[in-house]
């Protein structure tokens, strides 16, 4: 596996239609919002989640390919392995003294997760296989407009105990909450260290499983609660060198975002009512500007 | 100061978090010099130099925002660990993703925006060709064209920092109307000392027109 040569930052866009994206714990799982701007909100580790969870499908038990953040993962097994692999025992807290060892370790984890070799990890659980910083840096996503939340109130024809049968005499039906957003055009940014994949290995075949992760992680996470979502536009700049050839700000605002002419200007509904341009022109020498979706 | 670097950093969300609320995380009102040293390593950094933070310009108001997220929780105990390598098995060591859920909030910072000034020594590292004009040649020609080794983050990885750097005689951008008045910040991070054990050290900063003058890093009073 030899790691990318390349930086990237990533423009991401998706949607969702009748859904709520991602809960606010904060707020009885409200769509997140942005109290000073009533833009919807979704964090870094919400797409980061989906991503993980694609590349469990995708590669099912496939060697190098094992995600070590996952529902039902049991951490510090994962860091067992890793130690039964070089065979050091364990010591707590502390990483190994020796640091070819601790290399090592950490290294047997690049190589058998992809997510700690993507993402990074902390692995000072208990059973310590040292601290990884990994490549791919991605930011909260942000609406394009404001969101509006709606509370849907729904009905159950069931009730879940006895006592509430009772006290209804019968007519056993209970109430729910639902909360969706009409319509949301969310946007993200992401952003590929080639040094930080020196580290891990971050390769050029994880980075295409990356971008396939980006383009159908919403088609694997159908939910009564997400409505539909769907990715809408992937847009990846490529600079020639490791360290980059131009500043990522300069990069993002070449991306633009508007409504399309026409369009229902107070309430989008959906994709069309948007327009996504790339102002090439604004795009310093040097980058590549890639359109994957 | 025929060796220090002007540079511009910003974005929407930061997080310097206070040592003392680390679980629910709060951040400080603006950019500790630990994290402005930071930006400056993902830029450029060798060992054969180390950056000193002299000066921090906030430009913006201080505005805080509250987010809480689903974390991962728990550490198990090394014992149960060795116990469980004795028996040969890992029966026992169990410890679900979903159901080692920590629901943690963090008091984050909207939209900063400031100027670090800073400027480096040679450390004992530095061989024969490393030159200070070399390393300032790097760091400058780096931050003048965006390149970096990672992308600089305001505090934690999920909040880049976008960075442009202010060229010598240029002039710098003026602090929000609000911060002109003194202003003390109390006593915050200065950095962490890794010689001495990863000893935090603290200064007492104030902010004066947005200006925050951070002492030389030999003279911070360490306390414990």
């Amino acid at each position: 596996m030899t790691a990318i040569t390349h930086r990237y930052e990533f423009v991401y866009l998706f949607d969702i239609t009748n859904g709520n994206p991602n809960g606010d714990p904060d707020a009885g799982n409200l769509p997140r919002l942005d109290p000073e701007t009533n833009r919807g909100l979704v964090t870094d580790v919400c797409l980061k989640r989906k991503i993980r969870n694609f590349v469990a499908l995708d590669k099912e038990d496939a060697a190098g390919y094992a995600i070590y953040m996952q529902e039902k993962a049991v951490l510090n097994n994962q860091h067992l392995k890793a130690y039964e692999a070089v065979g050091i025992e364990p010591v707590d807290k502390k990483l190994p003294k020796e640091e070819a060892k601790a290399r090592e370790i950490t290294a047997w984890m690049c190589a058998n997760f992809f997510d700690v070799r993507s993402f990074g990890a902390v692995m000072t659980t208990g059973v310590n296989a040292g601290q990884v910083r990994g490549p791919v840096q991605m930011a909260f996503a942000t609406s394009i407009d404001p969101v509006v939340p709606l509370e849907v109130s729904i009905t159950r024809m069931a009730v879940t105990t006895e006592k509430e049968a009772e006290a209804q005499s019968g007519d056993n039906r209970t109430m729910g909450r639902k909360h969706i957003i009409p319509y949301g055009l969310y946007r993200a940014h992401g952003y590929i260290s080639a040094r930080l994949a020196e580290r891990t290995g971050f390769s050029n075949e994880d980075l295409e499983l990356l971008w396939r992760a980006l383009a159908n992680m919403f088609e694997h996470d159908r939910s009564a609660a997400r409505g539909e979502m769907a990715a809408r536009k992937l847009i990846v700049f490529e600079h020639e060198s490791a360290m980059g050839n131009a500043p990522a700000h300069v990069l993002f605002d070449a991306v633009k975002v508007e409504r399309a002419p026409g369009a229902d200007a107070a309430s989008p509904r959906r994709y069309e009512d948007y327009r996504v341009r790339v102002d090439t022109a604004a795009v310093p020498a040097g980058v590549t500007v890639r359109e994957l979706m | 100061m025929g060796f220090g670097v002007r540079v511009k950093v910003w974005g929407e969300r930061a997080c310097f978090t206070r040592p003392e609320m680390k679980s629910e995380r709060v951040s400080y009102d603006v950019i500790t010099p630990s994290a402005a040293r930071g930006i400056l390593e993902a830029i450029h950094w060798k060992p054969a130099i180390r950056w000193h933070i002299d000066r921090i310009r906030v430009l913006k108001p201080i505005r805080f925002e509250s987010i809480r997220r689903n974390e991962v929780g728990s550490k198990i105990s090394p014992a149960n660990v060795s116990r469980a390598m004795k028996a040969g098995s890992t029966a026992g060591l169990t410890n679900y993703v979903d159901q080692d859920r920590q629901q943690r909030a963090a008091m984050v910072l909207r939209d900063v925006a400031y100027v670090i000034e800073a400027h480096f020594e040679l450390t004992p590292k530095a061989g024969a060709d490393d030159s200070v004009g070399k390393h300032l040649d790097i760091f400058n020609r780096r931050a003048r064209k965006g390149q970096c080794f990672h992308m600089p983050c305001l505090g934690v990885r999920e909040f880049p920092a976008a960075f442009a750097l202010i060229e010598e005689g240029e002039s710098l951008p003026a602090p929000h109307e609000s911060l002109l008045a003194e202003r003390d910040l109390g006593w915050m991070l200065h950095d962490i000392d890794f010689a001495q054990g990863m000893a935090p050290r603290f200064f007492r900063a104030r902010m004066a027109q947005g200006v925050i003058e951070v002492p030389p890093w030999r003279g911070v009073e360490s306390r414990p």
